[in-house]
């Protein structure tokens, strides 16, 4: 029998329409992959085999009965990000303890409601804040990926980006065939470029934030990290939705994502921004960049230069912005209504004796700065003023999108680094979402598609960013670079 | 921008969160750092540009003052480290 956990979301939907296979049994796939695959690689912070059993054999039942929902019986693992009903939810912070929700996020509601197999809660960066899934306070995730040394494989433990490196390693290690991510500053797109998968961050308020644990609200998205662009775009499609319970929820149809995924991209406008081309890209990840041009180009897009002049202020502004937003919404954080607390003398030190021991390193900087920024007589000179700046960015995507359809740039400077290698300085790490940052900063979506490997043998990603709700381009134009590309499937288990 | 470590202090204690004498003065270095880096931002003209507030220009949408949620006291303060009879408890506050 053929290895089931190495299938696309599409192949194992038409193998379970077809009866080549039941789900209880490509679950039970899955969830001996996760047991082999766990201790070596920290994926899952929580597995939940008898959830996903349970769920497997209804649509089993389901599939028999001809009443097969969209995504009847298909595995995925869910960002511990995302609040789950009776399922213990974390944001891998030390300071939620065992918060178990007494309600289900609309995004995981809207999987579930399809017919979608949850195989467990996957690790993330503290509050999704990093960009190596270093902060988790249950560990790091351990990439499935190794680099080429000198001719042959290093053992270094690599990175598999973050803050969704729980779902980028999952889905590259065949744990699951896709899964759940949120996206921030690039917490989608740059561990899906580092290990080879695709994943799309959607237009801001596509996809309802109720239920997702927040941290910088205005800049906030979900989306899935997959193994191909036709199953991010049938995914998307299946996560979106009008919510009323989030107020920035946009009320607009979901188009048929799958639809676009083959159409041609004859006469599509591809911006080439100059600004792109920073100081410590490297020679690899520009070559790609080259490449992808080619590839578009051959499939009959016309390739026009374009400027983005504001792209270096982009993640400076970032650092205010979202480190502004997290101290606000992390302020619920108290030792009274749910989570972790550490008892005091009084109120006031029980908040501080819980916070202190509740909060990572990470967190409790960027708390720290937010504080700051938003504190008596700075707010003008720095919130109000990367506010300002976010303006714009965002026309300057305006102005491009006059004579451009879409603007392809690398995902990430660079392919995954190894644990350690830039955790000591934050500026270091914070480049790392130097390429992705603008699409949040101005609310557009963007999409990974992997497109090559470095010289370490490792992958590397290009991005394509688009209009407001124009994700279906995305999609488009990423099969181009899919099918030009092939897929990048991982060498090999090592730890099988 | 350099922050002091009575600054540092400062914002702690408006965040609520305690640090030893030691962490302060790592974080005086880490924060002055970031706040160095961000300074760039001073070479932007923002003039007449006004904030971003809203990514997509939609308006926020209005519902009837009715009362749509309620009666889930118990799923309230389920997850409370400490609870009497649907109350939070906390140390004394008001002596």
């Amino acid at each position: 029998m053929t290895d089931l956990t190495k299938l696309t979301l599409a192949d194992a939907r038409d193998g379970l329409l077809a009866k080549k296979f039941s789900a209880v049994e490509l679950t039970q796939a899955f969830l001996a992959a996760i047991e082999a695959a766990n201790p070596h690689l920290n994926a899952f912070v929580l597995p939940t085999p008898d959830h996903a059993l349970a769920q497997a054999r209804e649509s089993d039942a389901r599939l028999a009965s001809g009443t097969a929902r969209p995504l009847e019986g298909l595995p995925l693992g869910h960002k511990d990000l995302f609040c789950t009903k009776g399922i213990r939810t974390t944001a891998c912070s030390r300071i939620l303890d065992e918060f178990t929700p007494t309600y289900e996020s609309t995004v995981g509601q809207n999987l579930w409601d399809a017919g979608a197999v949850m195989l467990g809660k996957l690790n993330n960066d503290e509050f999704a804040m990093g960009s190596s899934n270093e902060t988790s306070c249950f560990g790091p995730v351990v990439s499935p990926w190794r680099r080429m040394r000198n001719g042959h494989r290093d053992n270094a433990k690599l990175v598999p980006g973050g803050s969704s490196g729980g779902s980028s390693a999952a889905v590259s290690a065949n744990l699951c065939l896709a899964a759940t991510a949120t996206d921030t500053g690039g917490s989608i797109r740059q561990p899906a470029a580092i290990t080879g998968t695709v994943g799309i961050k959607p237009t801001y308020g596509r996809c309802s934030r109720w239920g997702i644990v927040a941290f910088a609200s205005s800049l906030d998205q979900a989306g899935p990290i997959a193994k191909t662009v036709r199953d991010a775009a049938i995914l998307l499609g299946q996560m979106a939705s009008h919510d009323p319970k989030d107020s920035t929820s946009v009320d607009a149809a979901v188009p048929d994502y799958s639809a676009a995924v083959g159409q041609s991209v004859k006469g599509l406008r591809v911006g080439i921004p100059k600004e792109y081309r920073v100081d410590g890209m490297s020679a690899e990840a520009d070559q790609l960049w080259a490449r992808g041009i080619e590839w578009l180009k051959a499939a009959g897009a016309t390739i026009h230069d374009i400027s983005l002049p504001h792209t270096k202020y982009a993640l400076p502004a970032y650092y205010i912005v979202a480190p502004a937003e997290c101290s606000s919404n992390l302020a619920r954080y108290d030792g009274v209504r749910y989570g972790l607390r550490m008892p005091g003398k009084d109120l006031i030190e029980t908040y501080e004796n819980t916070r202190a021991a509740g909060f990572g390193k990470e967190v409790r900087r960027r708390v720290l700065i937010g504080t700051y920024v938003l504190s008596a007589g700075y707010y003008d000179a720095y919130y109000l003023k990367a506010q300002k700046v976010r303006t714009l960015i965002k026309r300057d995507f305006d102005e491009a999108w006059k004579t451009v359809d879409v603007v392809l740039t690398p995902t990430t400077p660079s392919p995954a680094f190894a644990q350690g290698e830039k955790s000591g300085d934050p500026v270091a790490m914070y480049l790392e979402d130097i390429f992705t940052v603008t699409a949040n900063m101005a609310g557009l979506p963007g999409i990974s598609v992997p497109a090559g490997l470095s010289s370490e043998g490792t992958p590397l990603g290009l991005q394509l960013i688009a209009k407001p709700f124009d994700e279906a381009t995305l999609f488009r134009a990423g099969q181009v670079i899919e099918d030009a590309a092939g897929r990048f499937p991982l060498p090999e288990r090592w730890w099988a | 921008m350099q922050v002091d470590e009575a600054t540092v202090k400062r914002i702690a204690r408006l965040a609520r969160i305690k640090i030893t004498e030691d962490e302060a003065k790592g974080l005086e270095a880490e924060i002055s750092g970031i706040l160095n880096w961000v300074e760039q931002l001073d070479e932007v003209d923002v003039g007449g540009v006004e904030p971003m507030t809203r990514v997509v220009p939609i308006k926020l949408k209005m519902r009837d003052d009715v009362v749509t949620d309620g009666e889930i006291a118990d799923d309230v303060t389920r997850n409370a480290p400490l609870s009497d009879e649907h109350f939070y408890v906390v140390p004394k506050v008001v002596e």
